[in-house]
């Protein structure tokens, strides 16, 4: 709207009818657009059907996260405590942090071979940022992507974590 | 760096100085660096005669990260992840311009499907940008419902993020040579779902916002910034648009697919704040478009092309820009011939379209600032890096 100047300014009768014409055009117009914004306020007053919103964490139980959803580091163990990991160390190099250290031991097979295999694989969750790259390295799928993303404790050490379970070997048939 | 004349802090400060200082007696205020208006934390030094401004400074360097010099100490491979975290909201086009610009230096042919994927999930960001600046600008000029009904919409997006990126804001999902992974099997869907959603609410904005007789006179005529200003700062992106400075690098050089999609360069000529409002909006429709004309399209084919384990660029140097939601990034790498590389430059929309706010801002009254840095989309960790 413009500012309002004095009549005496304006110069003829016409021109100061034209004034007072559109200044109370404007007035109706903005207005009007209130109005306009203001009835889809009101539809979404009383059209409150569609529930938008997530009570977390009442809903805890039901709550389904995307299946590749980042969270965190994990190694799948299979029934007999048996992982795929082979400590070839690709998630180790991959990864941009420094998230991952694998420390390796040698076993002695049957056959009184000597073969490399994890003695733990740390995992430091306060470093690791998500970016998947551990993950698409791996070239035995050892290590996945879990889908937990309440990670807060009270002590920093908890967040570093070993991966394989105490006991564990690597599964038959992995190289 | 040393400033050349020390900036007087407090009113005090300037009142001790006497008459011996040009513009004695003007009020010099601290907007920032942790306010509520600014989106992050960005100091202003205002220089205030009254309630005009004289004078604005941004000061940066709260959220330096020093990405460039992290880079260089990762693989390429390795260092695409770090730049979502600059303009954290366009976080799929900071990744595809590292993306680019390494495939540009190893030679590497990104498959079709590759190309177009790239594109939906571009636009797809986008909207998701543009979107939050929406709620954000209406919250900055004092308007409270806009915020959710942006955040409703944008809301869907994540979700398709989430479902085929594995994330939220961060994705991380293109690598040299292409995508992470798959597309997930109902993202045509979810796609689709998303853009009939869309193209019902997209009016709700104008009858909510855009039409709005306050929201008008707190636009128009206000934050003036010529086309040659805006060339002469560097503006670029919507900011750029809406002084009619054509500078669309998907269309002026295009990359990825989108060559092969018709879509209209948004152009305003207002120069003010409500230009660089409508264009944005505008923008959102474009985007939609070029989705819709992709999303039955996206070629059978690899994700990926296979790619050497270890990247090595030739020695050399390599630059690309993609057009992000807030203007050109342009990524520029010099490679030694090694794993890492030598030096890396990001060229930054939003740092440019921040030094034209002392242009635009000078004459005006305190109360619009707000309003101009809202219609000027800052994303701070962008700007900073």
């Amino acid at each position: 709207m413009p500012g309002l100047p004095s009549l005496r300014e304006r110069g003829s009768r016409g021109e100061a009818n034209m004034f007072i014409v559109n200044y109370i055009k404007d007035i109706y117009k903005g207005i009007r657009s209130l109005l306009v914004g203001m009835r889809r306020t009101g539809y979404y007053f009383t059209h409150h059907k569609e529930i938008i919103t997530q009570e977390y964490p009442d809903n805890r139980d039901t709550l389904k996260m995307a299946d590749r959803f980042k969270g965190e580091v994990v190694m799948p163990h299979d029934e007999n405590n048996e992982h795929r990991c082979t400590g070839c160390t690709a998630c180790e190099l991959a990864c941009p942090n420094g998230t991952i250290k694998v420390v390796t031991k040698f076993d002695i097979t049957p056959e009184g071979k000597k073969k490399k295999a994890i003695d733990k694989l740390v995992y430091h969750l306060e470093l690791c940022t998500m970016c998947n790259l551990c993950i698409i390295a791996c070239p035995s799928d050892a290590i996945v992507m879990a889908q937990t993303f309440e990670h807060s404790v009270f002590d920093r050490a908890q967040l570093t974590k070993i991966l394989n379970n105490p006991g564990s070997k690597i599964m038959e048939g992995v190289e | 760096m040393f400033r050349e004349t020390e900036i007087l802090q407090t009113a005090s400060q300037v009142s001790s100085t006497g008459g011996d200082l040009e513009g004695a007696g003007d009020l010099v205020i601290n907007v920032g660096p942790q306010h509520p208006a600014t989106h992050g934390v960005l100091h202003l030094v205002i220089t205030l005669n009254g309630e005009t401004i004289k004078k604005v400074e941004p000061h940066l360097g709260y959220i330096h990260r020093s990405i460039e010099k992290m880079c260089e100490s990762l693989t390429y491979r390795q260092f695409i992840y770090v730049t979502s975290r600059m303009d954290y909201l366009s976080a799929h086009m900071n990744n595809h311009a590292c993306a680019l610009c390494v495939e540009k230096g190893m030679q590497i042919e990104v498959p079709e499907r590759a190309k177009v994927v790239r594109v939906i999930m571009d636009e797809l960001t986008r909207i998701a940008s543009h979107e939050l600046w929406w709620g954000a600008m209406a919250m900055d000029v004092g308007a409270f419902t806009p915020f959710f009904h942006a955040f409703r919409e944008r809301e869907t997006i994540n979700e398709i993020m989430e479902e085929t990126c594995g994330a939220r804001l961060t994705m991380n999902y293109y690598v040299p040579g292409g995508l992470m992974a798959e597309l997930h099997p109902d993202f045509q869907k979810k796609v689709k779902s998303f853009i009939t959603l869309f193209k019902s609410k997209i009016d709700e904005y104008d009858e909510l916002v855009t039409g709005n007789i306050i929201f008008q006179n707190r636009m128009k005529g206000v934050g003036y910034l010529s086309a040659e200003d805006a060339v002469s700062f560097g503006c670029s992106g919507p900011t750029a648009r809406g002084s009619g400075v054509s500078s669309d690098i998907r269309k002026l050089y295009p990359y990825a697919a989108y060559d092969q999609v018709q879509f209209d360069e948004v152009l305003e000529n207002g120069c003010d704040s409500f230009a660089r409002y409508m264009i944005r909006i505008r923008e959102m429709k474009q985007s939609v478009r070029i989705i819709e004309q992709l999303i039955d399209n996206i070629p059978e084919g690899d994700f990926q092309a296979k790619t050497k384990a270890v990247l090595k660029l030739p020695k050399g140097e390599f630059y690309t820009r993609v057009e992000t939601a807030r203007g050109e990034l342009g990524v520029y790498i010099v490679s030694e011939g090694g794993t890492t590389p030598y030096r890396i430059k990001f060229r930054s929309p939003g740092f440019s379209n921040l030094s034209a706010l002392d242009q635009m801002a000078r004459g005006s009254k305190l109360g619009d600032l707000v309003a101009m840095m809202g219609t000027l989309d800052l994303v701070i960790p962008d700007i900073d890096r």
